[in-house]
């Protein structure tokens, strides 16, 4: 790791002053995706400016129909939340697939959206509710935000301080995970709301995206074999020494299936 | 330079460390904890795991002065008056070690899952030691390692 300064700020004001007045700076959350990229010396910044401890970025609340999250939560306290569980148990479930415990322990919500690895859980889900990204700048629609691998909207300087997810009628996540990283392989969100289905589908192309034929045919059944014929475009699907473009598209649509059929399970 | 003052197993320790140090570094170089391993280096391998304020995370991603303030349970500080923790003695009666060297890391991992997860079934256990990998058991008794540290836990026996 290159040398650095550690900075850690008393409010999110100052958090942000630091950032605008430092251009080496990188915000640092939970560390999970910084600090091995660190360690590699893939990056080198001036300074580390830790938000992690902000009480400001932390919480969950749900108000109105919707769930919002500090971008400081950690993954473990979304899993065990009492109030995710029951407003979005899919997002509870997904939280608790990231990674291990000793991740999840550490790595954010806002670390994780901020970062958006195309093989990402969370992205998933922000995208399949249509979540709103809320900076310190601006709010952000989740069709926006996500800009293809590793890429988002936001600009220099600019801190994710909550998500926040209307809750649907129901939702679903299944993930196939790398049997050693955890990342997803292929993850599919299944989300139905009184608009209509979205299905979000992450780790299988250059970043998360709708696959709105399978939002189509499942507006029309939501059963598994609606997706039978529902299009899947693969041309820009990853292939790596895991697994080939043909058998990522299987996994979606399989993962797909999966998420629908536990829609069925969980009636609200 | 940064001074970081971290307790580590209820003894507070201060030192003057460059800011890049890694928490796994700062504990076996800066205190002499070599029982905290580096097995990859690279978060994958779980030997580092170590509780920062009660909770289980990989010391080798992590840097010394994220902990600041924090406390810091080490396998050096759970064995109590000479004897070992229940998890540590289970570790030793079920054989769920061979070479020993994921055990630091698997102790302090099992001793985070059972405090999530007290009775946890044989799946909960997989789930949760996720983030430790053995080179050499083949993990069978280390299950079976949990199993009983989760028995005597229970029991309330030392
Ligand atoms: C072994 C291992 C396995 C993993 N497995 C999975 C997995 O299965 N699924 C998965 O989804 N992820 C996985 N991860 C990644 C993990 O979820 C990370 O926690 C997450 O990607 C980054 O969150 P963080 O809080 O650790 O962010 P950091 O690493 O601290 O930061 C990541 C990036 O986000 C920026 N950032 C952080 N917070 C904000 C904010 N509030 N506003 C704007 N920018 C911000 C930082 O500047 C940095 O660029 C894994 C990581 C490891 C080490
Ligand atoms: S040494 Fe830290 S995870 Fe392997
Ligand atoms: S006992 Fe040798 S690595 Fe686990």
């Amino acid at each position: 790791m290159y040398a650095l300064n550690y900075v850690r700020p008393k409010s999110l004001a100052e958090a942000a002053k630091f950032l605008a007045s430092h251009p080496e700076a990188k915000l640092l959350a939970g560390g999970m995706t910084l600090v091995p990229t660190l360690k590699q010396r893939l990056a080198r910044h001036s300074h580390l400016v830790d938000i992690a401890q902000l009480r400001e970025l932390r919480g969950i609340e749900v108000k109105d129909g919707k769930l919002a999250i500090g971008a400081a939560t950690r993954h473990h306290d979304v899993a065990i939340s009492a109030a995710v569980k029951k407003a979005i148990p899919a997002l509870a479930e997904l939280a608790g697939l990231i990674g291990d415990p000793q991740v999840r322990n550490l790595g954010t919500l806002g670390g994780s959206v901020a970062n958006n690895d195309p093989a990402a859980d969370y992205p998933a889900a922000v995208l399949g509710l249509s979540a709103t990204v809320v900076t310190t700048k601006r709010e952000i629609a989740a069709d926006d935000f996500f800009r293809g691998m590793f890429a988002t909207a936001l600009e220099e300087g600019e801190i994710i301080k909550r998500i926040v997810f209307p809750v649907p009628k129901r939702a679903a996540y299944a993930k196939f995970h790398h049997p050693a990283s955890g990342y997803a392989m292929a993850g599919v969100f299944v989300v139905v709301t009184a608009q209509g289905v979205r299905v979000a589908v992450t780790g299988a192309g250059p970043g998360v995206f709708r696959w709105k034929a399978a939002e189509t045919a499942l507006a029309k059944s939501l059963k598994p074999a609606a997706l039978d014929g529902a299009a899947l475009k693969v041309d820009d699907f990853n292939e790596d020494i895991h697994v080939d473009r043909a058998y990522r598209a299987n996994l979606v649509r399989v993962m797909a299936k999966r998420a629908v059929a536990k829609l069925a399970a969980r009636g609200r | 330079m940064a001074k970081v003052e971290i307790k580590v197993n209820g003894v507070r320790h201060a030192r003057n460390v460059e800011d890049r140090t890694l928490l796994a570094n700062f504990l076996r170089e800066e205190l002499g904890l070599t029982g905290t391993h580096v097995g990859c280096d690279t978060s994958q391998c779980g030997c580092c795991t170590v509780h920062v304020n009660g909770r289980a995370v990989k010391s080798c991603s992590m840097l010394a002065i994220q902990a600041n303030g924090a406390e810091v349970l080490t396998i050096e500080g759970l064995a109590k008056n000479g004897k070992l923790h229940p998890v540590q003695r289970a570790f030793s009666e079920c054989h769920g070690l061979q070479c020993g060297f994921c055990t630091p890391g698997m102790i302090m991992a099992t001793v985070g899952l059972l405090k999530d997860q007290p009775n946890p079934t044989e799946e909960e256990i997989i789930h949760g030691l996720e983030g430790n990998l053995c080179r050499c058991t083949g993990y069978i008794n280390i299950v079976k390692a949990v199993k009983r540290s989760a028995k005597l836990l229970r029991g309330g026996k030392r």
